[in-house]
Formats: C-alpha cells, sequence, structure tokens
C-alpha cells in the first residue's frame, strides 16, 4: 500500500461507514424498541431512494427537497409495512420468527413493486425502474471536490452524509432520553403490557416508531444513491448485510453502538482494500463482526442500551 | 424480556448467516452470456413490413402463423424439397433479458434477406428465414432448434445468448444441421461440434488487439488492472487482459477486484491512484464500469480507462456525460468508418428503421450474407455440404474482410474505438 493515500482511504472509510450508520439507525431502533428484526427495512431504503429519484429528475426538485419529502415518504411506507406484516402478528401474540419471515415477504413485494414502476425520460417506454441503472439528472447533484493538497479531497456530498449521520444520531438519541415520545417508546420496550397499563397508546407508539425508523432508513437511501448516483431495484442488499452486522457489532438496540459498528464495518472493508485485500474486503468485515462477538457476545455497547438510554 | 433479547439476537446472527449464504450464492450464478451493448435507441420503433410483394416469406415470430403463400411448417415439406425456396431458421431473443439485442438482431437479419433476394436470392431460390423467440432462455432455445430440425431446415442462425447456444447447438450438431451463431462470444461455443460457427468475435480475439493499439497510441508502460471476480464473462476477460498486457511488455501496477451490483469503488480508485499507473485497464459489465470510471474521474483521475465489450455501448456517454471521455473500448465492429459494405449497411438502416445499427446488427446482418455465400457454393443443400462450404468462406461484409478460422471462429480484424466528443470514434 502507498502510505500516501492512508488520508483519502480513511477518507473513503468513513463516508462508507456513515451510510451504514444511517441504515443501522432505524434498523436498531425497530429492534430495540419492537424486538422485531426488520428484513424489510433495505427495501425502503431503496424504495426512498425511488421516491427521490422521481421527485428530483421528473418534477425537477432540488435535492435537499427531495430528500425531506423523500424521508417522509419513507416513514409512511414504514407505517404501510408495520400495518401489512406486523400488526396482525402482535395481536395474535405470534412468535418471533413469524415477524422475521412476514418482513422477508415484504421486502420481497416492495422490490417487486418497484420493478414495475415506469421510468422517466426519453426511454420511458422501454424501460422500467427496476429492470435497470438509473442516475440523477446531471446537475443536480453539488459536484466537484474539496481538495487538501494531493492527498485528500473530499467530494461535498460525502462530507453532507457524515453531518446527516451524526447529527441523525444525537437528534435520535435526545429524542428516546428526553422526550415523552422517547420515553413512551422506551416503556413499550420494557413491557408492552405494563405500558398499556399505564395508559400508553402502545399502536400509537408502534406506529410512530416506524415512521422514524424508516424515515431514518429512506434518508440513507437517498443520500446512499446520490452519493454513487446511481439507483438500483437491489441496492439495499449491499447495505442490508452490513447494515445488519453493524447493529450487532454495536449491541443490538444501541443507538450509539449502531453507529460506531456502521463506522467500523466501513472502515475495516475500505482498509482491507487499501492493504491490498479486495478480494477479501466482505470478509474482513464479518471477520470483524466474528471477533467481537467472541469477546462481547452482547456488542460493543451491550443489549439494553435503548431503555438506559 | 431479557430472554426475548437474547432470543434476538441468536435470530439476528442466523438471518446474517442465511443472508450471506444467499449473497454467496448469488455470486456463484453469475452468467457467462453474450456482454452489453447497445441498447438500440428506439426499441419501440418501425416494425418493417416483411419483404418485397408477393414473395413467399414466412416471417414469424410463432409456430402457429408458420405458413406463408408457399410454406407450411409440416415436417414433411422439408427446406430441401421445396422446389424455389431456401429454408433458413434464426433463433433470437426477443423477450426477457437479451431482448434489447434480439431486436437489434431480427430488424438486421430482415433487413439482409430482403436484400438478398431482391438481388435474386440463392441461384435463383428465395431465402425464408423463420425467426422464433428464444426468450433468452437456453431451455426454449432448444425447443425451438427442435422445431427447426423437424421443419428441417437448412441452416440455423443464433441463439442470441452463449448460455442458450450451449444447450442449444448440440442438438444441431447431432441433427447436422450448421449453425452461425451471431453473437455469442463465451468460449466454447464452436467446440460444441464441426457444425457450429460464428461470427461474433471472442473476448479473446478483441482484447489483445485492443491492448496493442491502446499501447502504440498511448504510449503506457504501467497499469491499473481491476475487475468483477463474481462473473464468469469479467473473470474470462481480467484472464485475456493480463495475457496480453504481459505480451505487450506492459506492467501491473495494482489489481483491485469488486463485486456485481458494488456502487463504492472509492477504496479501489484511490488504492490505484496510489500506484500512480498511466492507464486504468478493466474487465467489467456496464454498471460496475460506469460506477468505476465515475469514481475515478471524481478522485480526479485522467488516465485513459481502457475496457472491454462490456463497455461497448452508447449508454456509457448517456450515463456519463463528460466523465466518458478518454475511455478505449475494443468491439468487432463500429458504426463511424469501416469499408464500403459497412458504410452502406448503416446508411440503409437508418433510413429503413430510424435508428443507427449497433455491432448486434452488424454482426447479425453480415452472418446472412456469410450464409447467403456459402449456401449459393454449397455442392447441394445437405448440412455436410454447406458446412464445408462455411468452411472457405472468403467474402467482404460489413464487419470487414471475413473467413473462418480452423477452429470456426471468426476471423476479421476488430476495431479500437475512443469516447471523444460524446460518442465512439475508431482508433487508428
Amino acid at each position: 500500500m502507498n502510505w500516501q493515500t492512508l488520508p483519502q482511504q480513511l477518507a473513503n472509510g468513513i463516508f462508507q461507514g456513515s451510510i451504514y450508520a444511517l441504515f443501522a439507525l432505524g434498523y436498531t431502533l425497530i429492534f430495540g424498541v419492537l424486538d422485531i428484526l426488520n428484513l424489510a427495512h433495505a427495501a425502503i431504503f431503496m424504495m426512498t431512494a425511488v421516491a427521490a429519484w422521481y421527485l428530483i429528475a421528473g418534477l425537477g426538485l432540488n435535492f435537499v427537497v427531495a430528500l425531506i419529502i423523500a424521508s417522509i415518504v419513507g416513514g409512511l411506507l414504514g407505517v404501510l409495512l408495520d400495518r401489512v406484516a406486523f400488526w396482525r402478528l402482535r395481536q395474535q401474540h405470534a412468535p418471533h420468527l413469524s415477524a422475521l419471515i412476514s418482513s422477508i415477504a415484504m421486502a420481497t413485494i416492495f422490490e417487486g413493486m418497484v420493478v414495475l414502476l415506469p421510468t422517466l425520460g426519453a426511454d420511458a417506454d422501454s424501460r422500467i425502474i427496476g429492470a435497470d441503472l438509473h442516475h440523477f439528472p446531471a446537475g443536480s447533484i453539488p459536484s466537484g471536490n474539496l481538495n487538501f493538497g494531493t492527498m485528500l479531497s473530499l467530494p461535498p456530498i460525502k462530507l453532507l452524509v457524515l453531518v446527516v449521520a451524526l447529527l441523525l444520531m444525537f437528534g435520535l438519541q435526545y429524542m428516546l432520553r428526553r422526550t415523552r415520545l422517547g420515553r413512551e417508546m422506551r416503556a413499550v420496550a420494557e413491557s408492552p403490557k405494563a405500558s398499556a397499563l399505564l395508559g400508553i397508546n402502545i399502536e400509537a407508539v408502534f406506529a410512530k416508531t416506524f415512521f422514524i425508523a424508516s424515515a431514518l432508513g429512506g434518508v440513507a437511501g437517498v443520500l446512499y444513491a446520490l452519493t454513487y448516483n446511481t439507483l438500483t431495484s437491489d441496492m439495499g442488499n449491499a447495505v442490508e448485510l452490513k447494515g445488519l452486522a453493524a447493529i450487532i457489532l454495536g449491541g443490538m438496540g444501541s443507538i450509539v453502538g449502531s453507529v460506531v459498528g456502521g463506522f467500523i464495518i466501513g472502515l475495516a472493508e475500505v482498509l482491507s482494500i487499501a492493504l491490498g485485500g479486495s478480494n477479501w474486503s466482505d470478509a474482513v468485515a464479518f471477520i470483524v463482526l466474528f471477533l467481537m462477538l467472541l469477546v462481547r457476545p452482547n456488542g460493543l455497547f451491550g443489549a439494553r442500551a435503548t431503555r438506559t438510554g | 424480556m431479557s430472554s426475548n433479547k437474547k432470543f434476538g439476537s441468536r435470530l439476528a446472527l442466523v438471518a446474517l448467516v442465511a443472508l450471506a449464504l444467499s449473497a454467496c450464492d448469488l455470486g456463484g450464478t453469475a452468467s457467462s452470456t453474450a456482454p452489453t451493448a447497445t441498447p438500440a435507441a428506439g426499441s419501440n420503433a418501425v416494425t418493417a413490413s416483411p419483404t418485397t410483394a408477393g414473395s413467399s416469406m414466412v416471417m414469424t415470430n410463432t409456430a402457429s402463423m408458420g405458413g406463408g403463400t408457399a410454406m407450411t411448417n409440416t415436417a414433411s415439406m422439408g427446406g430441401d424439397n421445396m422446389a424455389n425456396t431456401v429454408m433458413l431458421g434464426a433463433a433470437l431473443s426477443q423477450s426477457k433479458t437479451a431482448k434489447v439485442y434480439g431486436d437489434s438482431q431480427s430488424k438486421a437479419i430482415k433487413m439482409a434477406m430482403d436484400e438478398i433476394n431482391a438481388a435474386g436470392g440463392i441461384n435463383g431460390k428465395q431465402i425464408t428465414i423463420d425467426i422464433q423467440d428464444d426468450a433468452s432462455n437456453p431451455k426454449q432455445a432448444a425447443t425451438v432448434y427442435q422445431k427447426f430440425i423437424n421443419d428441417k431446415v437448412i441452416a440455423i442462425i443464433g441463439p442470441t445468448l452463449s448460455n442458450s447456444a450451449a444447450t442449444a447447438d448440440p442438438l444441431a450438431q447431432q441433427a447436422q444441421i450448421p449453425v452461425l451463431a451471431v453473437s455469442n462470444t463465451a468460449g466454447g461455443i464452436v467446440d460444441i461440434g464441426d457444425y457450429i460457427y460464428r461470427d461474433s468475435l471472442s473476448e479473446a480475439q478483441v482484447i489483445p488487439n485492443t491492448i496493442k493499439v491502446a499501447k502504440a497510441k498511448l504510449n503506457i508502460s504501467k497499469v491499473a488492472l481491476i475487475y468483477g471476480n463474481d462473473d464468469a464473462f469479467t473473470k474470462a476477460g481480467y484472464s485475456v487482459f493480463k495475457q496480453a498486457l504481459a505480451a505487450n511488455g506492459i506492467t501491473i501496477t495494482t489489481e483491485q477486484t469488486f463485486q456485481k451490483g458494488n456502487i463504492n469503488f472509492s477504496a479501489q480508485i484511490t488504492a490505484i491512484k496510489g500506484s500512480n499507473p498511466d492507464a486504468i485497464v478493466a474487465s467489467a459489465l456496464l454498471p460496475e464500469g460506469e460506477g468505476m470510471i465515475k469514481e475515478a474521474r471524481n478522485q480526479g483521475m485522467t488516465v485513459p480507462i481502457i475496457g472491454g465489450n462490456g463497455f461497448n455501448s452508447a449508454k456509457l456517454m448517456s450515463d456519463l456525460g463528460q466523465q466518458a471521455e478518454g475511455v478505449y473500448v475494443g468491439a468487432a465492429w463500429n458504426s463511424a468508418g469501416g469499408n464500403q459494405a459497412s458504410q452502406d449497411f448503416v446508411k440503409n438502416f437508418t433510413a429503413k428503421y430510424g435508428n443507427a445499427p449497433d455491432q448486434f446488427a452488424a454482426q447479425a446482418y453480415s452472418g446472412v450474407y456469410i450464409l447467403a455465400d456459402a449456401l449459393k457454393r454449397a455442392k447441394s443443400m445437405s448440412g455436410a455440404d454447406v458446412r464445408d462450404a462455411l468452411k472457405t468462406t472468403k467474402i467482404t461484409v460489413p464487419l470487414g474482410d471475413f473467413t473462418f478460422l480452423p477452429t470456426r471462429d471468426a476471423n476479421h480484424t476488430p476495431v479500437v474505438q475512443m469516447v471523444q466528443g460524446g460518442k465512439f470514434v475508431v482508433v487508428q
């Protein structure tokens, strides 16, 4: 490895990690509060990016406006997901595995639906979203790099991803600790039954949790698509696995843990490529996870972090 | 609750393992089909009326519509029994994945057939080409071949994808019906048997020429090599590139890999940049190739990027715009320049269908002429005689001055193109 490239590679790893972190935030929130491993999170990640693409390529909206609107769409999709995939199972006290399977089914359905959506532009008749790779129109994303000497060059969109990931992490942490909704969420996480007896509308808490988590996943999806200017119906696959690794590494249900886990996975992946093992990049992320679980089976930040804040 | 948590963690791990396994599986089923190519700009464009009035063409897509004025599809009326037609079959992908190539091929084949018939056909007999949909699927290709064999066609063109050819061509070999592949580029296709020919250059033929021309033009001595390590096509391309680079005395500064579906190439490009190469050589299909080029340009690398047939698509320029400049692509054919036959073909095709032909059209069009030439020279219409006539092919078609190698592979000069001003220009 050429050591002069190290600053750039570290930056690459942090940016990649911030995408995983953003994705893992929503993932871990649903797990921490609702005890559901929501494997449809990656599908919402992708669907929200598709929504943003329609807003930017179709309506010509600014990417920040599109990001905000699309994240609301993502949140609503999350509520829909909860209603369709989990609500009924919850009523019937179905085992955890049912919810897991149900979320896989919804992920498949979402991906199938996207394949049927019509595309825009010159080739609108012949191509559909899911069947092809799509790009945002030229000029819709800030381009150009911020250069720091010859060692480091940073695209503004990646800096935005990093800032957004950190802001959302702190925001989510604050919300869980200090707000009424956060307290309700933690109460429901502790015991849905006791929460209901205390007068908490637990269905509303579930819906709000899904909304927030899915909006976060959606923001991750939009920023991911914008960063690499690429949109495909299976874009969630790569992130899903790494996001899951991030939340296990950080400790299931821990907000800070998921973000730290995301950064570790991102850095491990990039540094393995930098050190000459691009064949190993996926393996290294999971070797790190494996070693971590041997040392700390509950992950870096333990399993009960959500409730204790 | 805490036991629930523990259960959840375990569940997550199980799911993780399952996902990892499924990801591996995806990698394993990587296809070795024909490379990405130019999606015809107007795939919803004109369907030309089949042919000149009063002739006996059968130009259909479905077996049930197989009857023309002078033909029926009953097996008893084999092609060689017909007094005034020569019946050929073409299995092309008119639906599913490879439709974009198949549509282009079928337009070109219809056009070539009309031209040949208008010019007197095969020694006075008209050609009839029965075009059937192989649905981009080996099983359907085999079914279509079986129909052709039952119909006793003289020769078969196709199928569009190499995967389909690997399944269907042995049927034709067994029935001793010559096959001319017009888009298969994978290894092993012509090894199926002595009745299987192809006019499409394989990557192993195109890439060495690309490296030779690029070296002469760009004066490169060290390059970085990047390839997809989970796909048969890109891995094969990587081996050929590596051999060609060694043969031309070009050293490799670093080798990087990626997998299907990757969109983040920042780490690989940073590593490549740090190795300071004169050019980047890439064996990639279009989606990953575009991501890689974009990242290289974003990190400020302006060196030439040399690719294989996977980059041979107008989509490269429409997707990447300015960033595609300086990309070098080896190909069998380019619409700019070429011989007189090529220029006439481009002009007539564009006039007839409203969009310019791509490499797949040129190969299919040339294929009909190559077959027609062999049929004219064949001692009889028997499979063995047509096969022997193909062996001694020497004809000028849009692909260039064309012969077959003793291995039945195509033999003509490939071209090297570079992106300049938003389009492919032939590198001299």
